[in-house]
């Protein structure tokens, strides 16, 4: 095994990391705020894909209109569905909104199977996006370097959005504690919605990577992505931010190092070696890497 | 003279709760193979979702992981009942002495339990330390292992093809046979010391400590059982189907018995059942939907998919107006089915004149 063959394995890690980066910073501060897992978030990824691939094929919009479209669309489906499916399960317990997610997760995916068809189509991005560059000895696609600089500037932009603005503020303050938050004169729908409007919006933009990547799409391909993204915000410590991201690159890059360098009779298994990976940091850290105080385990 | 209601009489209860089920049961077998094969799939979906209940009703946690038990249970009871040459065929990599033995399905059912409680010790240990959400994740997590082994041991397991020409002895008699000792047992233990500990480990688990009730060993057997009956409703869905392959049990099949369990009730066994009603029939139902039909000379193009859809919102709406399920705690047959008095109210006199009072109670509350 040479150094450079490890080299572009870590680089594929660090890229399908970064995808799993970005849905897992929307688990993650949906999940801060409500103790909700959106099953349906990795759906509205699907959404966004194929909002994409219709506004692409069928009117041929320039594609930075398509992505602001289906942004926008995205955005639009996860307030919709955190308005009909979650916001009558305020009160209810933990199971509950799990569940209702859950049945959210099947709707979008039979609706998507009744509208696109359930068969697989092509997913094509302009030549400009494959086109290889020599970075340091390191090939990297240009799609490469967008994800990289992508997570980056959400990063950033996250960072900024939670620390120095109101409604960051607010987001703080209703994951620490909702009552509280709300005695304060919050008003945690907002929260609740904004945090909804942000996550789905970075699930339509992974969509827009993985989708690019795989060169294929159908309409159950969200679910498991973002199962591994939901792992990833629980392994980095769920409700902090860098700990999404950072989650999503552990899980990515394990993914990828061991999908290229263990022997081809045990990688089919790598699915599975993602929550393996899950159920042994959170053995060792029940609050994940990055997590503080109230853990998972009892 | 106040008399009884007529539900609580014993006679009532036989007639309407026992023989009529029995009766309707026996019926639908009679009209033929699809008949049967759809009461096949509701009592094998009751035992599904009983089981599924006593770990996330009784016991207050929240597997999701009742699929990958099933497909423990469906391939061991495979690799028991097919014949040594299909085997040997089909199944090159299995030891010789597997290969060679081949028994009932009975034995093999509960084999196949055995198995799957034995996964079930194997990875509730470290899992069931988790709590709420993480516990859910990990048991879907558990799916995507199972589903990994099963695909991928290409010389035990026949691959992603799966197995088939299963011998078809899950026959109706079997399996209502199987489901009835099955329910028995669930019944009389969540009735049980055991159950009423499970039950107060649900609802306050530190108070249920301090009252000495050993909460990880009651969580890990609680497990265990619940999986020994989706190993054994496992092996009958296999020898039902005839087919078995990793990806029937996926994702899918999990949230199909969640959703069973969830509309019919968690905390009750014969909420199970009752979700187990409406998760066969309705579907049922709904298939012309999927392959479209005419409507008052209107064609509905065929909508593939829409009776998962309707099932959806269907259960979005259960768990928005009625949290706890369509029974919530109560039980509503197995207390009939399963005490004594039921059947022998038959012989007695009293039993009689208790129901003839009570009809008669019945008419002259509606005159007045």
């Amino acid at each position: 095994m040479s150094a450079s063959y490890f080299i572009s394995q870590l680089v594929n890690g660090l890229r399908l990391g970064s995808v799993y980066a970005i849905v897992a910073v929307g688990y993650s501060i949906v999940y801060g705020i409500l103790r909700l897992i959106n099953f349906a978030h990795g759906d509205i990824m699907t959404i966004g894909v194929y909002v994409m691939l219709m506004l692409m094929t069928t009117i041929g919009m320039p594609l930075w209109a398509v992505v602001i479209v289906s942004v926008v669309v995205s955005v639009f489906a996860g307030v919709l569905i955190e308005r009909l499916a979650y916001r009558p399960l305020r009160s209810a317990n933990e199971e509950a909104t799990l569940i209702s997610s859950l049945a959210v997760s099947t709707l979008l995916q039979n609706l998507l199977q009744m509208i696109f068809s359930p068969q697989k189509r092509a997913f094509h991005l302009p030549e400009f996006f494959s086109v290889r560059h020599d970075i340091f000895g390191i090939q990297l696609s240009t799609m490469n370097i967008m994800t990289f600089v992508a997570v980056a500037v959400i990063v950033i932009a996250l960072t900024f959005v939670v620390q120095k603005t109101k409604i960051g503020t607010a987001m703080r303050a209703c994951s620490e504690n909702l009552d509280a938050a709300r005695l304060m004169g919050i008003n945690p729908n907002k929260v609740i919605v904004f945090a909804f409007a942000v996550g789905s919006g970075l699930a339509a933009l992974a969509g827009l990577m993985l989708a690019g990547e795989y060169k294929t799409i159908d309409p159950l391909m969200g679910f498991v992505p973002g199962l591994k993204a939901f792992c990833a915000a629980v392994v980095g410590g769920i409700g902090s931010l860098y700990g999404a991201v950072l989650g999503g690159l552990v899980i990515g890059v394990a993914e990828m190092l061991f999908a290229g360098l263990m022997p081809t009779s045990v990688t089919a298994y790598r699915d599975a070696f993602v929550f393996v990976v899950l159920i042994l940091v959170l053995l060792v850290r029940p609050n994940g890497l990055l997590g503080q105080s109230e853990g998972g385990r009892s | 003279m106040e008399s009884k209601r007529l539900r609580d009489c014993s006679l009532f209860r036989l007639a309407v709760f026992v023989v009529l089920p029995v009766l309707i049961v026996v019926a639908m077998c009679g009209r033929g193979n699809y008949y049967s094969a759809m009461v096949c799939t509701f009592a094998i979906n009751v035992l599904l979702a009983a089981s599924l209940n006593l770990v996330n009703g009784f016991s207050g946690m929240f597997s999701m992981g009742h699929a990958a038990f099933m497909a423990v249970g469906a391939y061991i009871s495979a690799f028991l009942t097919l014949s040594p040459t299909q085997k040997a065929s089909m199944l090159p990599g299995l030891p010789q002495w597997l290969t060679n033995i081949q028994i009932p399905l009975l034995p093999a059912l509960l084999v196949a339990g055995i198995a799957a409680a034995f996964v079930a010790v194997l990875i509730g240990i470290p899992v069931l330390r988790f709590k709420g959400h993480y516990l859910s994740v990990a048991t879907l997590g558990l799916i995507v292992i199972v589903r990994a082994v099963l695909d991928n041991s290409d010389s035990v397991t026949n691959g992603p093809r799966g197995i088939t020409g299963l011998p078809n002895l899950a026959t109706p008699t079997l399996i209502f046979a199987v489901l009835m000792v099955s329910l028995f047992i669930m019944y009389r233990l969540i009735r049980s010391s055991y159950g009423r500990g499970l039950i107060a480990m649900r609802d306050d688990d530190v108070a249920a400590q301090s009252l000495g009730i050993n909460l990880t060993s009651k969580k890990i057997s609680i497990f265990c059982i619940s999986a020994f009956f989706a190993g054994v409703a496992g092996a009958m869905w296999g020898h039902n189907q005839t087919v078995i392959s990793g990806q029937f049990f996926y994702f899918n099949m999990s949230f199909k018995v969640v959703q069973i369990s969830i509309i019919g009730g968690m905390a009750s066994l014969s909420g199970a059942a009752v979700g187990a009603l409406f998760m066969t029939f309705v579907p049922e139902l709904l298939a012309p939907l999927e392959s479209g039909f005419n409507l008052f000379g209107m064609a509905i193009p065929s909508l593939y998919g829409i009776s998962n859809i309707i099932m959806a919102v269907f259960l979005i709406l259960v768990i928005i107006f009625r949290r706890q399920g369509l029974l919530g705690s109560s039980e509503l047959l197995l207390e009939s089915w399963f005490s004594g008095s039921t059947y022998t109210s038959l012989f007695k006199k009293s039993e009689y004149q208790e129901l003839a009072a009570a009809i008669r109670g019945k008419f002259n509350r509606k005159q007045t």
